[in-house]
């Protein structure tokens, strides 16, 4: 079975990745935490959330870092050569009942190494006009 | 309370075995929208060369907490759990997660500091297999914001 994984030959520093909005809604909050066993009340719990000065309840902040990252598996073909993803947790995500929030993630590539066949991306990912991952970087080994 | 800095450069003794499993990745994989069919499909994932369905790049967040608890819960550590705000997050892959994986964690307390009444602690687990193959290591930093009373 033939599978296309990305060429280190096909990749450029400043070549732009295929953006993608994840729309996170209380439902989404749930299945996360239940997923990654993260149940902290902040996430889940109105009441709890505004008893500690936020707004409304907020996304996990590794919930955010994980859909940011699908930017880059769909763009290198196989999520198994991310090798090191990192972040920064700038600003919350803030979760409404109504609307919940939208998380926009695109990436650009800063460096290229043709002898390990690694690619470093920089992720830029936003809700609304908050940046809500600072320093958001991943590596990725490609064919 | 500031966190007790006493604790800086303590490593704990390795987890009990987390057993991955194909569910859980496949839940996973579907809460944080990573619809890469490694994910998934075993028989993809083998001709891709890997034994099993592979977990998405921040997985390991699961197991890496299960660790961090065994410091966070500690009284001795003096950490509010209400207050504790996730402020970085680092990932080196050795190896993807696989199902079928048991895996033990090695957690360090790498840094605690104190300033403006809050308290920074980052951390390091060692991901590995019970073999001793290491398979990733997570690096946490964790912000507990300082109450009424520290200011």
């Amino acid at each position: 079975m033939s599978h296309a994984v990305l060429s280190i030959n096909d990749v450029q520093v400043g070549q732009k990745l295929p953006s993608r909005t994840t729309h996170i809604d209380r439902a989404s909050l749930v299945a996360y935490t239940g997923a990654s066993l993260d149940r902290n009340r902040l996430h889940w719990d109105e009441r709890f959330a505004r008893s500690v000065g936020l707004p409304d309840v907020i996304a996990h902040g590794m919930f955010t870092m994980g859909t940011a990252i699908n930017v880059v598996s769909d763009w290198v073909g196989d999520s198994g050569r991310v090798v090191e993803y990192g972040a920064r947790f700038t600003k919350p995500v803030v979760v409404p009942y109504e609307g919940g929030a939208d998380v926009e993630a695109s990436g650009v590539v800063t460096a290229v190494d043709a002898q390990t066949r690694r690619a470093t991306v920089e992720l830029k990912v936003t809700c609304g006009t908050d940046k809500v991952l600072g320093r958001a970087v991943a590596v990725v080994v490609l064919d | 309370m500031a966190v007790n800095a006493g604790f800086t450069g303590r490593t704990y003794p390795p987890t009990a075995p987390y057993s991955v499993g194909r569910e859980k990745i496949r839940e996973f994989a579907e809460a944080v929208g990573a619809d890469d069919v490694v994910h998934v499909d075993q028989v993809q994932a083998r001709a891709r060369g890997y034994r099993d369905v592979i977990a998405p790049p921040t997985f390991a967040v699961l197991l890496a907490q299960q660790c961090d608890r065994q410091f966070i819960v500690d009284p001795e550590a003096g950490i509010d759990f209400s207050r504790l705000v996730h402020g970085e997050q680092r990932f080196v892959h050795h190896r993807p997660i696989t199902a079928g994986d048991e895996i033990v964690g090695v957690l360090t307390i790498d840094s605690v500091k104190s300033a403006g009444g809050n308290s920074m602690v980052t951390t390091r687990t060692e991901l590995a297999t019970i073999d001793g193959e290491p398979v990733c290591t997570a690096t946490s930093t964790v912000v507990i914001r300082g109450g009424a009373e520290s200011r």
